[in-house]
């Protein structure tokens, strides 16, 4: 055990159970607030697993972004501020899935990287310039690819939010 | 580092979305459950990226691309389920009937009114 197991471990702990919370609690807004603590512990985990770049990334885009928006819409549609208690459906297939998924794969990685070990001090911190360069290198295509699909994700939410779908809006 | 420890948090990360997109009823909760999912398969590119490819950084790369999808994904979820919630009032994802928006336009009415 090293250090950045012991860290590692831990942030994982805080994602994973904040992630519970969002995926448990009765307050909707909480579990919109839930995520930014689940999020902001995987992009530790990023740090500690040498992806500067992607850590800030994530910390930008679904910090960011994606939990406003989410929050943004639980506004709009007028969810209920206090707790509800309809939320959920009902509960044992839910668990028998999510139990089959998460414990399987469990198995399945930790037999497979049980004995693996990385030594840390000799990989290098991906940082912005590493990473651009392997972006507009080797992987130039998929990114302009990313840029049509963001535009047509664009205009998608665009017409899908008028007022009257397929009317003069 | 023993890359084994980030792997096992990134599956039981997998294994609480999955709870969640098949426990909860509300659509916005169900789009957060998703996200939980996303960011498990990210961490095990990332993790990837140690293990097996060290030098050229493929996950790191795949990781910011799958964090664009996402990105667009949740922008066009939300336009949907924002039109749901428009058209049905409701956002629940078991009571959404199958019937087209024309025969459900007496539900419109009072929110058009309302707005």
């Amino acid at each position: 055990m090293t250090v950045l197991d012991v860290l590692l471990g831990a942030l994982g702990l805080v994602a994973a159970g904040a992630g519970l919370m969002v995926v448990t609690t009765r307050h909707v807004v909480r579990a919109g607030l839930w995520l930014v603590v689940s999020l902001g512990a995987i992009a530790g985990m990023y740090l500690a697993l040498a992806a500067e770049m992607v850590a800030w990334v994530q910390v930008l885009i679904y910090v960011g972004a994606v939990v406003v928006l989410l929050l943004f819409a639980v506004m709009l549609t007028r969810a209920p501020i206090g707790p509800s208690d309809d939320l959920d459906r009902v509960r044992w297939p839910a668990v028998l899935v999510g139990l089959g998924a998460g414990g399987s794969l469990v198995a399945l990685l930790v037999r497979a990287f049980r004995d693996t070990y990385v030594d840390a001090t000799r990989v290098d911190m991906a940082g912005p310039e590493l990473m651009g360069q392997m972006l507009f290198s080797r992987w130039v295509l998929p990114f302009e690819v990313l840029s049509v699909l963001l535009l047509a994700a664009l205009i998608g939410a665009i017409v899908m939010s008028r007022r009257t779908p397929g009317g003069e809006g | 580092m023993h890359p084994v420890v980030a792997y096992v948090a990134a599956a039981v990360l997998f294994g609480i979305g999955a709870y969640g997109v098949t426990a909860r009823r509300n659509a916005v909760l169900v789009l957060m459950a998703v996200e939980l999912m996303l960011n498990a398969v990210n961490v095990v590119l990332v993790t990837a990226d140690l293990t097996v490819s060290r030098d050229l950084r493929t996950g790191g790369a795949f990781a910011l691309f799958v964090i664009v999808l996402a990105a667009a994904e949740i922008g066009v979820a939300l336009a949907v389920v924002l039109q749901l919630y428009r058209t049905r009032q409701t956002v629940a994802v078991d009571e959404v009937d199958t019937e087209p928006a024309d025969e459900a336009a007496p539900d419109r009415v009072p929110a058009e009114v309302a707005r």
